[in-house]
């Protein structure tokens, strides 16, 4: 807020958003002092937004390789092999900052932008999927507005697009408040023949820009998203993009058209900053220079500057690598769907990242320096509050007198209760591919003809994190891995969303830092790696300090056959109900403690990431091998939460007996890991409680699924929850409605 | 017996009508380009969903303007059978091939999800497969699907069998409470006084493949398969 001091003047790299020693290092690289042009590039480019200076030294830690594994990280999306030489594609990305302050095109535009970059690998766009993440509603207004927008925009584009929003997460808690996140998935479909890359190869091929004209919407998008949010950010307005699905639709289909043909040798999304990071990095790849001509650049403002028009954001624009004396042929194709397809520049042999205007040099730097973005490992300081919240013991609350209560007020609460409201809002049944819609663990689409579908997943908890970020990490990739497996789906890989606030904190740090770790060894353990994500850093206010650590996960998985699809809902009156896992008097960092005694604190549940690998490869065999009628994961709420979802949507009752001796909140609604709820009949139940013995697995039948709506749980034959299913489901499906009632 | 999908920049639901016709009827199908005048040899015309022209200026407003309308009408004007499902029916109310208009829905919200819908006239081309009151579950998406025309124009209507469908209750019962955006005595779909030109907001297509969980809606094309086998010998 106040860098300036009286009497000081501003030294114009600060003000791009560079620091002294950054300054030094980019004037050693080019030999003499920058330009305006030259110091807009290294800013940009030496953003953490595009150079994730903060994070690049973490992502060490990640395990990005496998069988499946066609694309790691470093290209606009990874790329994982789902057997008939077809592949997906998919990636996360954040637009928290742009959605904060206009949170209907922020929103909007984080979906355009994410497609983009799964057209850009080669693939047909076939799902989208988003998390969010807001402050609870409260009195006022404005959170209600913002969530509001949020889901309009992302609908609004999804729609339009054509592209199924099938799945995701809706999260509430006021470290969200100042500062709410906006994660967007999306998940491509091709053959292993169509892949593209963002490779600027041939000397003398041409730089064709295709899609939207150039304005000076999103100016500076990179350097705003990593800085912290602050309250007079009226100027930051500018950096705001607009977005225009039907643009975005046609040009889908055009490029499809053209990648059809062999004309085009590499491709890049224009995300942040524009022109410049995708020209950058795809010359950088391909160890080749690049000059732009900005005049060249159709646009819809007049007299940019240069280096406008070289960081421009806005929206719907692709940049293609084409082979020469094909441009004509480009052109055409994408004249027919009313588009434009202009060269603004070549390919060149001398390294140099060149810009142009009506042929005169205005910038010219090395191509591998720009690339180089300076990288800081900060100190990290563990955050005080955990020795604090690591003594809790469960001792320290009173176990209320009503549990039938607890549990309706836990269907109803806000991470819990149904998001119908929010996902009616979306598309999630164009391109009839969906299998399982969105309210479901995992969100299942089928691949057109053939017998095997995939499963989409995107899960957080801010809460654990904030609370054990390392454990909490892995909890949330195994939690994403239960989600596929009790849906059918073998986990296959992950893409993550690192949103955190300001790394230069040592206390932000060293969360950022354990994330990574945390994430790291859940993937190893599950053998799911890593194929790219997204950072967001510096989230946070000065009114309501930094967000959670928030690690998102985004996971595909493969449904070997659609035979093995699952559902959470109890199917048959008499079907035995099977707990599979242990529960333990765990109640820290729950949804419980949260809830309905207004504390986060605690430690998060434990983890044995090698019992969790097991447990998993036991639930899908016995899913695959037909035993299994519903599946669900035990997460948020614990077990009574569970079993009545389980109840709610299969508009059944169940009645269930346990034997454990430990506090009734803890059994019923503590949340344990590695748990998972089935349904099978009397023969399978048999057979799916001896496989686990077999190998060594808890698994216990605790009661049959009844006709009878109500839901009943006993505990060494005392009764804790007796409360019929239309009590749950009402709360269960109001829930959302009642955080959007207006109070005024 | 071909079928054509009429396709419009902006069209995203046309992968699943040809999708319905190729694979579920298994017969051929091709996309029909909205700039072309002449659309070759088709015996019947889907104009698909989605957002034609980005919904600018009103749903339909702009692709009804375009070369291959024209000779949509025309292909009509000599009986041949034209479906329109959800932009498809904006599109076919704004080129004045059926009455009426789409207004946003009464929630003010884009509304997707499985509706019911109760089959009110099963003696026409598009409906010939399930019988009156019949229940089927279509899925619906949309902004600006509530049907309004002038009283007179609907009772008109009314009388001469020309509604389809209504959205109704898991029962069947039509009410105010079953009724998803606000269409004027429930409708979901109607057809053209001469029996050949059917406008629905509800989805047959995305009720066609029973991998999905829905396979209501192939009785639309199969009703319309048996119209042209039956008249066309």
């Amino acid at each position: 807020m106040s860098e300036k001091k009286a009497g000081m003047e501003e030294k114009i790299w600060i003000k791009a958003g560079l620091t002294d020693s950054e300054y030094e290092l980019l004037t050693k690289h080019m030999g003499r002092e920058p330009n305006t042009v030259e110091l807009a590039l290294y800013a940009q480019m030496w953003s953490e937004h595009c150079g994730y200076t903060h994070t690049r030294p973490l992502f060490k830690h990640f395990l990005t390789t496998g069988p499946r594994i066609v694309q790691g990280p470093g290209e606009n999306a990874g790329i994982v092999d789902i057997d008939d030489d077809e592949v997906i594609t998919f990636k996360l990305e954040s637009h928290n900052h742009p959605s904060a302050i206009a949170p209907f095109q922020g929103a909007a535009t984080g979906v355009g932008g994410i497609i983009r970059d799964i057209l850009a690998m080669g693939a047909y766009p076939i799902a989208s999927l988003n998390s969010l993440h807001f402050g609870h509603p409260g009195e006022k207004g404005h959170t209600r507005w913002l969530i509001s927008e949020v889901i309009h925009g992302i609908g609004e584009y999804g729609n339009c697009v054509g592209v199924p929003t099938v799945g995701g997460e809706v999260r509430f808690s006021n470290a969200y408040k100042g500062n709410p996140l906006v994660n967007a998935m999306c998940v491509g479909f091709m053959k292993k023949s169509e892949i593209k890359k963002a490779i600027a190869t041939g000397v003398g091929n041409s730089l064709m820009i295709v899609g939207n004209l150039t304005g000076r919407d999103g100016m500076g998008g990179a350097s705003f998203a990593s800085k912290d949010l602050e309250e007079e950010n009226d100027e930051d307005r500018g950096a705001i993009q607009v977005g225009d699905p039907f643009m975005e639709k046609l040009l889908i289909e055009a490029c499809l058209e053209v990648f059809d043909q062999d004309y085009v040798v590499g491709v890049q999304d224009m995300g942040a900053a524009g022109i410049l990071s995708s020209s950058v990095e795809t010359a950088s790849k391909a160890g080749n220079g690049v000059e732009i001509d900005v005049a060249l650049v159709p646009k819809r403002e007049e007299a940019m500057r240069p280096e406008e028009v070289m960081i421009s954001e806005s929206q719907e624009r692709m940049l293609l690598i084409v082979k020469k004396g094909t441009e004509e042929k480009v052109n055409k194709i994408f004249h027919k769907w009313d588009l434009h397809a202009v060269v603004i520049g070549q390919v060149t042999d001398d390294g140099m990242y060149r810009v142009l205007e009506d042929g005169v040099t205005v910038g010219e730097v090395p191509v591998w320096s720009l690339m180089d973005a300076p990288t800081y490992i900060l100190d990290a300081v563990e955050p005080p509050h955990l020795k604090d919240t690591r003594a809790f013991k469960n001792e320290q609350v009173a176990q209320p007198k009503d549990l039938n209560d607890v549990l309706v007020r836990l269907l109803g609460a806000p991470d819990i209760c149904s998001k119908e409201w929010v996902y009616r809002q979306y598309d999630h049944r164009v391109q009839m591919n969906t299998v399982v819609k969105p309210g479901s663990d995992a969100a299942i689409l089928r691949i057109k003809g053939r017998d095997k579908g995939i499963g989409l997943t995107m899960d957080s908890n801010g809460r654990y994190c904030y609370l054990n970020p390392r454990r909490g990490a892995q909890s949330i990739v195994a939690e994403s891995a239960r989600n596929q497996v009790v849906s059918g789906a073998e986990p296959i890989a992950i893409t993550d969303g690192l949103n955190f606030g300001n790394p230069e904190k040592p206390e932000v740090y060293y969360q950022l830092e354990q994330s990574i770790i945390g994430i790291s060894e859940a993937c190893r353990a599950l053998d799911t790696p890593v194929i790219g994500g997204n950072a967001s850093l510096y989230n946070q206010t000065p009114e309501f300090g930094s967000i959670y650590p928030t690690p998102i996960i985004g996971m595909t998985g493969l449904v070997k056959s659609l035979d093995h699809v699952t559902t959470m809902e109890f199917k048959d009156d008499g079907d035995f109900v099977i707990l599979i896992g242990e529960t333990k008097e765990e109640l820290g960092a729950s949804e419980y403690l949260d809830v309905i005694h207004n504390l986060v604190t605690g430690d998060v549940p434990e983890l044995d990431l090698e019992l969790e690998r097991k447990a998993q490869n036991y639930v899908l065999d016995i899913i695959r091998k037909g035993l299994v009628k519903s599946a669900h994961d035990l997460g948020d709420g614990g077990l009574a939460v569970a079993l009545a979802e389980s109840c709610i949507a299969g508009e059944l009752g169940a009645s269930v007996s346990l034997d454990l001796d430990m506090r009734a909140d803890a059994l019923l609604f503590g949340e344990s890991q590695t748990r998972f709820m089935l349904s099978a009949d009397g023969t399978s139940a048999d057979k799916i409680v001896e496989l686990a013995a077999s190998q060594g697995l808890e698994a216990a039948v605790i009661g049959r699924v009844t006709i009878a709506k109500d839901i009943i749980i006993n505990n060494m034959d005392e009764k804790l929850i007796h409360i019929s299913v239309e009590e749950c489901g009402t709360a269960f499906s109001t829930g959302f409605d009642k955080i959007m009632q207006t109070n005024s | 017996m071909n079928w054509g999908v009429l396709l419009f920049p902006g069209s995203n639901c046309a992968e699943d009508c040809f999708h319905a016709v190729d694979k579920i009827l298994e017969k051929p199908v091709k996309y029909l380009w909205h700039k072309d005048t002449d659309l070759g040899d088709v015996d019947a015309i889907i104009i698909p969903g989605g957002f034609s022209y980005g919904d600018h200026l009103r749903p339909g407003a702009i692709a009804h303007l375009s070369p291959a309308m024209t000779a949509v009408k025309e292909f009509a004007s000599r009986g041949g059978l034209v479906i329109g499902i959800c932009n498809g029916f904006q599109i076919l109310t704004e080129a004045k091939m059926l009455p009426g208009s789409l207004l946003q829905n009464c929630g003010l919200k884009f509304l997707c999800q499985d509706q019911t819908l109760v089959v009110d006239n099963a003696d026409t081309p598009f409906t010939s497969e399930y019988t009156s009151g019949d229940v089927l579950v279509f899925p619906i998406a949309h902004n600006e699907g509530n049907y309004y025309a002038a009283p007179d124009t609907i009772a008109e209507m009314e009388a001469n069998g020309q509604i389809l469908f209504r959205y109704c209750s898991p029962e069947g019962e039509v009410s105010d409470e079953t009724n998803p955006n606000g269409s004027i005595n429930s409708i979901a779909g109607i057809i053209n006084r001469t029996g050949n030109i059917v406008g629905m907001m509800p989805h047959p297509e995305r009720s066609s493949d029973s991998v999905l969980g829905l396979s209501d809606g192939k009785g639309v094309f199969v009703s319309m398969l048996k119209h042209l086998e039956a008249t066309q010998g």
